[in-house]
């Protein structure tokens, strides 16, 4: 296990930041710590950099009790959602300076630098200030100067944050490949959940200061552990006494039940609104308090023929991943 | 992709703008045409008018004057205090704006404000203050009206808020995550101030340095009431100035005033020269 964080607390005043986290995360792998803003995330991975401390608990890197290190002994690289570059110094002035501050030779320095700003393909920008680079290319400026020290792990705070949507999907998939190269253990943190599934081996869910879930993209998406894991994920809605994703609904214009299959919900369609390829509906559907939404593929809905005030019956489809809907036993 | 993201540089803005001085809008022709007019009759010409009278004796009376060693022990004394005071305000004015700005303490609030009082005072009051403290009739009993010390203290008195004043918004301004972001690559708190912050407070360092320099070479009010004015001794340049208008010697005053100008030109372009290079040198 690169990273080892066992029982981390931290609350400022009477806010409560985290509480209780457990997480291994292994020699590696690109890991994910996914949440809504203000859920703790940031904070943990400051505390594992050593930026903030815990009020109690354990921070182990690469099997040394790091708990009590400053930055500067951790050995971390860590890229921050703003840069945080130094202006005053030249692109190749910046990825020295870690090398520079260990005292390497300025041969080894140079060639170091030389490879660095390759991977991030910035070599032909090595001697402009940063202030002559795009936000996209000062943030690849900050990860190869968070790796010139060949940091035992990687960590990335909201790093595409502050980039508009084109450039941050760039990146996005730059990051993995640049992750499959080089193969150090990596942590970032984002509220996008699509940045989350797309890029990270694994994700570690955090709400209110808690893990809320600890899996792969796929587990948390199809098994999700709760309600809020499933919310965050992707869109939910209700059919019955369980929420699930609105593609994982059934469709169909008469209540015929074929052997096995659970019982449909008779509905009328309140509303209709295509957007693309896909054709979103929503379903008054009878005896239930709120509206069911609906997703099918514009082909498909064309080929039943649905407008507003169609009859419907709707059930979840085979296989679909349900949690149960909390509350709705008592009241 | 890196193509992609390259922006085009410096040239594409200069271009779009006009570059010639006559190809200016009306309204940007008349504000011009103001801010010159303004600036001439308040500046340049009685600048010019200076050096005319300094000039009216001719270049050696000019030379005699500056060279008499009464005068240029004035002008000496004057410098090398005032240089004295800089360096001091230099070092001291970062402590105080970095300690107004990153600690927290009982206070602190009040302290901000009270730094402005030397620069607030008309000059004769700060000297007059300094008088009460440090006169003949000390309650601590150090006196140091008539000496060269009690020059060095009233100007680092009038001075002091000027590199507090110019640092302290630029400290406030420092991202803390490039500190942070030093810190995570290895840096010690002494390397990241050495070669993190300090490039950036430089530039505001200077020209606090500069208006402090300023304003010590041409430092009257509060020196009047300390120095003594003392001939070889205490003597400072604004006082000999005085001396000269007194005796009737116009061309005199003149020269000295032009000497202290050139000076104080000299001094601001030097230390701007200083601060690029440290600024880009890191």
């Amino acid at each position: 296990m690169s990273i080892e964080v066992s029982g981390i607390n931290k609350s400022y005043g009477d806010f409560v930041a985290l509480e209780d986290i457990n997480v291994s995360l292994p020699t590696g792998q690109l890991t994910a710590l996914l949440g809504p803003s203000g859920g703790g995330k940031s904070t943990l991975l400051r505390i594992i950099a050593g930026l903030d401390t815990a009020d109690s608990g354990s921070v182990e890197i690469e099997g040394v009790n790091a708990t009590r290190l400053p930055p500067q002994k951790r050995n971390v690289g860590f890229v921050f959602q703003h840069y945080a570059v130094f202006k005053h110094m030249t692109v190749a002035k910046n990825v020295a300076f870690g090398l520079e501050i260990r005292k390497r030779p300025k041969a080894e320095v140079k060639a170091k630098v030389a490879e660095l700003l390759e991977l991030v393909h910035l070599s032909q920008f090595a001697h402009r200030l940063p202030s002559q680079l795009s936000g996209g290319q000062r943030q690849r400026l900050a990860l190869a100067r968070a790796l010139a020290v060949e940091p035992s792990v990687l960590l990335l705070d909201e790093p595409f944050g502050a980039l508009d949507a084109q450039v941050r999907k760039e990146l996005r998939d730059w990051l993995r490949r640049l992750h499959d190269e080089v193969h150090v253990t990596t942590v970032f943190v984002t509220h996008d959940q699509e940045e989350a599934m797309e890029v990270a081996d694994e994700i570690v869910v955090i709400n209110n200061g808690r893990i809320e879930q600890i899996g792969t993209p796929d587990q948390l998406y199809d098994e999700p552990a709760n309600d809020f894991v499933m919310g965050f994920l992707g869109d939910v809605t209700r059919l019955g006494n369980v929420r699930l994703r609105p593609h994982d609904i059934e469709l169909a214009l008469s209540p015929a039940v074929a052997a096995g299959t659970a019982p449909a919900f008779a509905g009328v369609i309140a509303r209709t609104l295509r957007v693309g390829f896909e054709v979103r509906l929503t379903v008054d559907v009878d005896g239930q308090g709120e509206t069911t939404q609906v997703v099918l593929s514009r082909t498909h809905a064309r080929a039943l023929d649905l407008e507003v005030g169609t009859k419907v019956w709707l059930r979840p489809a085979t296989g679909a991943s349900s949690v149960p809907v909390l509350g709705i036993a008592a009241g | 992709m890196t193509d992609v993201l390259v922006k085009p540089a410096g040239p594409a803005r200069t271009s779009s703008r006009p570059s010639g001085l006559f190809r200016l809008t009306p309204a940007s022709g008349i504000g011009l045409g103001v801010a010159l007019v303004w600036f001439s009759v308040l500046v340049l010409l009685p600048l010019a008018a200076v050096v005319g009278a300094a000039a009216a004796g001719g270049w050696g009376a000019f030379w005699n004057t500056l060279t008499d060693a009464q005068t240029f022990a004035a002008l000496r004394l004057t410098v090398i205090e005032a240089g004295l005071v800089t360096v001091v305000n230099g070092i001291l004015g970062t402590v105080v704006a970095w300690v107004l700005v990153r600690d927290q303490f009982f206070g602190k609030r009040i302290l901000d404000v009270v730094i402005d009082i030397p620069f607030a005072l008309p000059t004769i009051v700060a000297g007059l203050v300094l008088l009460s403290l440090y006169g003949p009739e000390s309650p601590v009993g150090i006196n140091i009206v008539n000496t060269r010390q009690g020059i060095f203290l009233a100007l680092l008195f009038v001075t002091l808020p000027f590199v507090v004043r110019t640092v302290q918004p630029v400290l406030i301004e420092l991202d803390a995550d490039v500190e942070e972001a030093a810190a995570s690559l290895g840096a010690s708190r002494f390397t990241t101030f050495r070669r993190i912050i300090l490039p950036s407070l430089v530039p505001a360092i200077t020209a606090g340095s500069s208006l402090g320099f300023a304003r010590a070479i041409s430092e009257f009010g509060s020196l009047v009431l300390i120095s003594g004015n003392t001939p070889y001794q205490t003597e400072v340049a604004s006082l000999k100035i005085l001396k000269f208008i007194e005796g009737d010697n116009q061309a005199g005053a003149a020269a000295v005033a032009v000497l202290l100008l050139l000076v104080a030109i000299f001094t601001i372009v030097a230390l701007d020269l200083v601060s690029r290079r440290v600024a880009r040198r890191g």
